[in-house]
């Protein structure tokens, strides 16, 4: 028997909606890389002493810096929301023998984490003792 | 809508005539009762007996006439000719899988993964007929009975670009029947099956698309039982780590 084996598609994923939005989630990861290196270079500045540290702010103040942190958050808020509405799939949760609504998962996901970012909101505007 | 018709565009591939496929266009009498099987029966009695394509149930349960319908994974018996009338159909065999001839696809990748992951009761010992039945409560027949609706129809692989990139990929439907079978009560190869899921080519190569669960016809959801088999793959790793004495 002679099969015929289709070619594989170099750009599958803009054959299809759900393929795209699936890759730009995918892609948002190198946004959120790049942020944490941004991160750590601030620390290793930081440690090198207030001249560098300030020379870095700078940088970190010209457009092109801006432009790329509010990319990055946008990522961070795609890939977020795209996590808590898959939260319900990966783990669903029984209570009394019961399965508990896909609604309700999504919802303590953003309760947790409004929780957590409120804490992390105290220790910054505390500010240093 | 006496007298209106539609138009469908059927792949064709006849190793016989011609080593490349082609589509081949095929004017029919548009019916609005009709789903895509219809027409192609249509075709198949009064234009062109040469057409070759799997079915059987007719009713969305055998699941034998998965295809392509507009570039979408569908069972041709449940899609209806009126969702994209007056526009042409356009009919191609399920995408991912080699084809044999016209519409039919050769499933032998998927049924021996499906043999791999173990899809049956595995019991460590039966216990004794004076035992009696292995009983079950609507609670533990609700874990698991989801999975178990999946008919092997396959639209799940054809819907999954991880599959089309890496054929090795142990896929949806059979990760979907392990956890089936992973969460029954009576089951206990559990561990086993996960473990042996638990590998790059397993549970570890789905990227969480979610499109097989989308495509399933019967709501198995498979995206859900692959990530659920991550999360306990994932700790009874942990387990193995934190109390290395208690491993079985």
């Amino acid at each position: 028997m002679k099969l015929y084996r289709r070619p594989s598609e170099f750009a599958w994923w803009v054959t299809n909606r759900a393929y795209f939005l699936f890759v730009v989630r995918e892609l948002t990861s190198v946004f959120i890389a790049g942020y944490g290196v941004v991160l750590l270079v601030l620390l290793q500045r930081l440690a090198a002493g207030p001249q560098t540290y300030a020379a870095y702010l700078r940088f970190l103040a010209s457009p092109g810096m801006i432009f790329f942190h509010l990319v990055a958050l946008a990522a961070a808020l795609y890939h977020s929301v795209t996590w808590f509405r898959l939260a319900p799939q990966a783990m669903p949760v029984r209570l009394r023998g019961r399965r508990v609504p896909p609604p309700a998962i999504v919802a303590a996901g953003y309760a947790a984490w409004g929780a957590i970012s409120l804490v992390v909101v105290w220790i910054v505007l505390r500010g240093p003792r | 809508m006496v007298g209106a018709a539609v138009t469908l565009d059927v792949f064709r591939y006849r190793p016989e005539q011609s080593a490349e496929p082609s589509f081949q266009t095929y004017e029919i009498p548009y019916r609005e009762d009709w789903v895509v099987l219809d027409a192609l029966n249509y075709i198949k009695d009064h234009l062109d007996g040469s057409l070759a394509y799997r079915w059987s149930c007719r009713m969305g349960v055998c699941g034998s006439c998965g295809m392509m319908v507009n570039g979408t994974p569908r069972l041709t018996c449940s899609t209806f000719l009126r969702e994209f009338y007056p526009r042409a159909v356009r009919v191609e065999p399920l995408a991912n899988f080699p084809v044999a001839r016209d519409l039919i696809t050769v499933l032998d990748d998927f049924l021996e993964k499906l043999v791999r992951v173990r899809p049956w009761i595995v019991r460590e010992g039966e216990q004794p007929l004076t035992g009696g039945e292995y009983r079950q409560t609507p609670g533990e027949l609700d874990r698991y009975k989801q999975f178990s609706m999946c008919i092997n129809c396959t639209l799940c692989y054809a819907a999954c670009p991880i599959y089309a990139l890496e054929p090795h990929f142990v896929g949806p439907a059979a990760i979907a029947l392990a956890q089936r079978y992973n969460q029954d009560s009576r089951d206990e190869g559990g561990l086993a099956r996960l473990r042996a899921l638990s590998t790059p080519e397993g549970i570890w190569a789905c990227t969480l698309v979610g499109e097989c669960t989308t495509v399933c016809p019967t709501g198995v959801d498979p995206a859900g039982a692959i990530q659920q088999a991550k999360l306990a793959a994932a700790l009874d790793w942990l387990r193995r780590v934190l109390v290395p004495w208690r491993n079985r």
